[in-house]
């Protein structure tokens, strides 16, 4: 993992010591995850952009994507079986040509990703916002894959 | 037009540096473009999920300082099932060569993208001097 340092950042220079262990220890649990994978903390990057958070309750899948500086209409959703797939292009505009960069950290190009999600999906009822850059999509879940309540008699 | 590329997932730079926070929670360094024209600064950073009235702008001793606060979502009674990228505050500050203009400074927000605009006060601004000859 590549740190970017702060240089003309005022505390530069004394480091809290166990922030930095915070970090580490956060870190390595994203490793033991990623490779043996845990039931508690299902943490797992795939590296495929855009990164995606997935909650579910008993009706519904939301996930969600952060997605800086895409409009609505850019965005491409498609739901086919138990797959969601997210594909678009972030473009970045030219700022004329007088302009002097400085500084160019944000990214632009396309992107497509396929999130398989672990039930039967209603894909009639996917509703998705887009809200200051973060994408959400809830998907329902199909009749057959709701839960269903069982009363004891 | 060069053909564009394949956008890759990063991970959220967390701020390695600062001084102790009032709340606990992630902070995040955003991603920013920073260029100037002979007029302004523009600053471009990218927030996502952070709502127009999250951001805090300061300029001071020319010390420029971006924070955002982010709202969590509301998800009580859901559970997680995946989770790829964490969510925490945005948090950079950046020291400035030329002397701004404060009463102009303009922000805008737009799809989690944060423009800041700097203009140069007026005496910074170059200034052509032409020679004449006698």
């Amino acid at each position: 993992m590549i740190t970017r340092r702060i240089y003309n950042f005022p505390a530069m220079g004394r480091q809290n010591p166990f922030e930095e262990m915070d970090r580490m220890s956060r870190q390595l649990n994203l490793l033991t995850n990623a490779m043996f994978g845990s039931a508690d903390l299902p943490f797992s990057p795939s590296g495929v952009f855009p990164a995606v958070n997935i909650t579910e309750d008993v009706k519904k899948y939301y996930v969600r994507a952060e997605l800086p500086g895409l409009k609505a209409n850019e965005i491409n959703l498609q739901v086919s079986g138990r797959n969601l797939s997210i594909s678009g292009e972030r473009k970045i505009q030219l700022e004329g040509k007088n302009a002097k960069y400085h500084r160019r950290e944000r990214e632009e190009g396309r992107f497509s990703r396929i999130i398989g999600l672990p039930g039967d999906l209603n894909a009639d009822s996917v509703e998705a916002n887009m809200v200051n850059g973060v994408l959400t999509i809830a998907i329902a879940k199909s009749e057959a894959a709701k839960p269903k309540q069982i009363t004891v008699k | 037009m060069t053909e564009s590329k394949e956008l890759m997932a990063k991970e959220k730079q967390e701020l390695t540096t600062r001084g102790e926070q009032m709340q606990p929670g992630l902070v995040f360094t955003p991603a920013v473009d920073i260029f100037e024209t002979d007029r302004e600064i523009t600053i471009l950073a990218d927030m996502p999920g952070v709502a127009a009235d999250g951001i805090k702008i300061d300029l001071q001793d020319n010390v420029l300082t971006l924070s955002g606060d982010v709202k969590p979502w509301e998800d009580a009674g859901k559970s997680d099932v995946l989770v790829e990228f964490e969510i925490g505050k945005y948090y950079r500050q950046f020291t400035l060569s030329e002397v701004i203009d404060q009463n102009k400074i303009e922000a805008k927000l737009e799809n989690g993208v944060l423009r800041l605009n700097l203009p140069k006060a007026e005496k910074a601004l170059p200034r052509q001097i032409t020679v004449k000859t006698a």
